[in-house]
């Protein structure tokens, strides 16, 4: 599959189908690969990866992209292109300017996962359905579920939302299993589930990475950034407040959040923020019928759209309106 | 009460003079009615309003002043807004004096003075004027340039026509940017006039204003074959500690607070231009 | 040379925590230890102890406003002894940047305090990682540094006082005299592993030279570097020797409270003015944390880097770009001048 990948940017930039190649730069290890952006044929060959550790989403990226002249080609994995396309229904890109090459996805590989397992990793090999972990400390065999991130192990769906040329095969919807933990939560008592959200959100350092790499928080200024709001970020006056960033700021894309995992994925502490999204979208879908972020850019979102059968709001999903 | 540099004294505005539609000068004493501290010409201070925000301000009055501090403060954000609608007998927070000031008593002793200052950028050289003036003998001859946009945007304008255009050995030149009603003086931009009014090019110079006029003024200096190393000016960034420690007012490897804000223009040479 | 079983690891611990309270390794950050708990003496914590001198949130003053009158209401210092134990070669030459910058005039007495009433036991080095390049700065994990020293042997803790402070400490605990063979041992295991480290030869070539300073700043590679940076605070706050705070305050209706925060250089509105802003872009924000650590901090302070190769930042970066891929990019010999 990296070898495709690579063959079809290289292509793309020399027949002059696309003007620049979005895509992962190789790193210093095998799993410290950065977004970038390459420009001729020589530095896709040199510097492009594509591998299990191509985990971040790259779609956010076209926002800035599609502003600058010519035309992109995006590398886009199956949960990327709900991004790219919940972007595009908000009119945040211009989709003219973008060819979206969606690649098959194995589910990708999570850094810390094979640093805490197999710690000082040199390099990673495939190795029948896991790996092999070359350290510093000698081998090491990793279950692929051993190393997949959090959220490729319960993916939404590995069906692509959209794309001008597919590498690989376009997969299926998952089995919903990724409500699983969000099914544990709301089993707990209240006291139970605050308890695990206080323990949780109480290693936030503020850093603001999940907002920042979150494709849904695409505001030119951020409430949070703005002195004059009261809730400014880097610190709050209390652990309350701290908590409510997180909540809030579910809160403010629940709708739009396509459950891409990119919050969970950058968390410096490994706050599981991905649940909070997760239990929105499993409310709204019980609310108001399944709905998918980013799947079609016709449908109305839930929480955008009224109608008379609408349950109120005041709780309990009891149906009301027209009477 | 505990000292640490961030913990401010509690000081009380005594007077509040109306200089200009959106400049004010702020008269400022101890609870004990004394000047709160001694400092240098130059040197800054940081003022707040506990729930309002904190400043850094540059201190206008001269050392030689043995009474009070005063402060020209132009309303521009959330903090001058306030202090521009307190009233007098307001007490307010204050610490310093930060920064290193001019070198009234090293470089500049003995030396033909030109000060170049344009709107709000007199407020620190008000200091260094005043403090030469008190101190006469140890300086040369004095020349001060002042342009603001109109008439009425000269701070401090009856102590310049009062007291500074009266005095010998003190030579003022004033100008606004556009002619109007009842203005006889000169008509014009700030670095124009420097090279109409064409100074010996032994004087030791200080430039301050907004940036682009810093910049020209001192382009027309060097035309007129001033060397950087004559040239003074002073710096402006967003500060929260005042004393080199929160790590936001850097130029390349100097702190605005700390090793400024006065800054000898060839020293600025080697620092980047991010400012 | 002192030492202790480490399979009774746990009276140790209980025999500190008799003295102070007990900061050690426990779920990968300095935590407070209580009998049970194990502390985590093999890698390193994905959190320095940097907020147990620097707390990310501190309160400075209170005020109390009353018409056009105001009181300044004191805040009390931490003057409760504790010890840090478990601190690597990295994190103790952090706190020693972390002290020229906070305990040069004027001194900030918050930290100082802390700093007065806080032993650092350091511990050398087991397992270093592969992000580990703290020997390019000339720090030694076998050799850290801290109020006392320790290494970790086959069967034994050994311990040695660098400081009064570390002293008096020791001849608190219950410990035995050992010879220094256990400790070299331990320290020749170390170094034999330091050595074949994958960054082990990271160059600081081209850097902290006050004549290199421009050509640096001006180099064009800083866009592409920058490029993909999201704006987070994520490198800042997981790095031992970022320092930089702003102070904000908390109007509670009866009393104002100052306090300070850690801060980010990565923020946009770190250098915001209502004047203008000198760093508009991620470009400039991106090359000034860097240039602080590799070039405006060792010019201001006789040399030495703002960076202790912890590796925590090419952890923690979600988009995976840090100083030793700006270092490789800028540095090394290509560009020495």
């Amino acid at each position: 599959m990296q070898a495709d990948v690579k063959t079809r940017a290289i292509q793309l930039l020399e027949e002059g189908q696309v003007d620049r190649v979005l895509g992962w730069k190789a790193g210093e290890f095998f799993y410290d690969l950065t977004p970038a952006v390459f420009t001729s044929p020589q530095q896709v060959e040199r510097e492009f990866v594509w591998s299990s550790f191509s985990g971040p989403n790259l779609s956010k990226y076209l926002i800035a992209e599609t502003r600058k002249p010519g035309k992109i080609a995006a590398f886009l994995k199956p949960c990327d292109t709900y991004s790219f396309q919940q972007l595009r229904k908000e009119h945040r890109l211009q989709a003219d300017r973008v060819y979206v090459v969606a690649v098959q996805c194995p589910g990708m590989c999570d850094p810390d996962k094979v640093q805490a397992a197999a710690p000082g990793p040199i390099s990673l090999r495939k190795e029948g359905d896991g790996f092999l972990v070359q350290t510093l400390y000698g081998e090491k065999r990793l279950t692929r579920q051993a190393a997949l991130e959090e959220g490729c192990l319960t993916c939404k769906t590995k069906k692509m939302a959209y794309f001008d040329e597919l590498i690989g095969q376009d997969g299926q919807d998952g089995d919903g299993s990724r409500f699983d933990q969000v099914h544990r939560l709301e089993a707990m008592t209240p006291e139970e589930r605050f308890a695990f959200w206080q323990g949780e959100l109480s290693r936030c350092i503020r850093c603001n990475a999940c907002r920042n790499v979150c494709p849904a928080c695409s505001c030119e200024k951020c409430v949070f950034d703005n002195p004059a709001s009261g809730v400014e970020n880097k610190a709050a006056a209390n652990r309350f407040e701290e908590n409510l960033f997180h909540i809030i700021r579910a809160f403010h894309v629940a709708g739009r959040c396509t459950d891409c995992g990119e919050c969970s994925r950058v968390c410096p502490q490994h706050i599981p923020l991905h649940l909070l999204n997760r239990k929105l979208i499993e409310d709204m879908n019980r609310l108001y019928g399944p709905y998918q972020a980013g799947g079609d850019l016709e449908a109305k979102a839930p929480l955008t759209d009224f109608r008379y059968d609408d349950p109120e709001p005041d709780g309990g999903g009891r149906r009301g309106g027209a009477q | 009460m505990r000292h640490d540099p961030l913990i401010p004294m509690v000081a009380q505005v005594t007077d509040i003079r109306v200089d200009t539609p959106d400049v004010k000068t702020f008269r400022v004493v101890g609870l004990d009615g004394k000047k709160p501290f001694v400092h240098l010409p130059g040197q800054c201070a940081m003022l707040s309003m506990p729930g309002v925000g904190e400043a850094l301000f540059s201190i206008t009055s001269s050392p030689t002043n043995p009474d009070y501090l005063e402060f020209s403060i132009k309303k521009c954000g959330c903090v001058t807004d306030w202090l521009h609608a307190m009233e007098p007998g307001q007490q307010i927070t204050l610490r310093g004096p930060y920064g290193n000031g001019f070198p009234v008593e090293g470089a500049f002793r003995g030396q033909d003075l030109l000060f170049i200052a344009g709107g709000i950028g007199l407020a620190p050289l008000r200091s260094v004027i005043n403090y030469v003036r008190d101190n006469r003998d140890n300086y040369g001859a004095v020349d001060i340039v002042y342009g603001a946009r109109s008439q009425a945007d000269l701070v401090d304008y009856p102590e310049i026509l009062e007291q500074w255009c009266r005095e010998p050995g003190l030579d003022v030149h004033l100008t606004i940017d556009r002619a109007e009603p009842g203005w006889q003086g000169h008509v014009g931009f700030v670095p124009d006039y420097v090279r109409e009014l064409g100074f010996a090019t032994g004087k030791t110079a200080v430039i301050c204003g907004p940036p682009v006029m810093i910049k020209f003024t001192l382009a027309a200096l060097q035309e007129m074959g001033f060397r950087k190393e004559q040239v003074y000016t002073t710096m402006e960034l967003r500060m929260k500690c005042g004393i080199g420690k929160c790590g936001r007012c850097n130029i390349g490897d100097q702190y605005v607070c700390k090793d400024g804000p006065v800054f000898r223009c060839d020293q600025l040479d080697r620092l980047p231009d991010e400012y | 040379m002192n030492g202790f079983p480490l399979s009774r690891l746990p009276e140790l611990m209980a025999a500190m925590a008799a003295v102070a309270t007990v900061y050690c390794p426990l779920a990968g950050k300095f935590a407070p230890w209580t009998e049970g708990a194990v502390p985590e003496l093999t890698g390193n914590t994905k959190l320095g102890p940097k907020d147990l001198f620097f707390p990310q949130v501190e309160d400075l003053v209170r005020f109390r406003v009353s018409g056009k009158d105001l009181e300044v209401l004191d805040t009390q210092l931490r003057q409760e002894p504790f010890v840090v134990f478990g601190v690597r070669a990295c994190d103790c030459r952090a706190l020693e940047i972390l002290d020229r910058v906070f305990l040069t005039e004027p001194v900030d007495t918050f930290y100082q305090a802390r700093r007065a009433n806080g032993v650092v036991i350091s511990l050398a080095c087991q397992r270093p990682e592969e992000t580990c390049f703290c020997g390019a700065f000339g720090i030694d994990g076998a050799e850290p540094g801290g109020d006392i020293t320790a290494w970790q042997g086959e069967d034994t803790l050994f311990f040695r006082a660098n400081t009064e402070k570390g002293q008096a400490l020791l001849d608190r605990l219950p410990l035995q005299e050992a010879g220094e063979d256990g400790a070299e041992a331990a320290k020749a295991k170390t170094r034999a592993i330091l050595q074949r480290l994958p960054l082990g030869n990271l160059s600081t070539q081209g850097f902290g030279q006050a004549e290199n300073l421009l050509d640096l700043f001006n180099r064009p590679e800083w866009s592409e570097l920058s490029a993909s940076c999201l704006g987070c605070g994520a490198c800042t706050f997981v790095c031992p020797t970022c320092q930089c705070y702003d102070i904000k305050e908390f109007d509670n209706g009866h009393e104002v409270c100052r306090y300070r925060c850690w801060d980010s250089c990565m923020y946009a509105d770190f250098t915001l003015m209502s004047a203008g802003q000198p760093r508009p872009t991620q470009v400039e924000r991106f090359r000034q944390r860097f240039m602080h650590k590799l070039q405006y901090f060792p010019a201001n302070n006789g040399g030495i880097f703002g960076c202790v190769g912890c590796g925590r930042c090419l952890r923690q970066c979600p988009i995976h770009m840090n100083i030793v891929k700006v270092m490789k990019t800028l540095g090394g010999e290509d560009h020495a001048s």
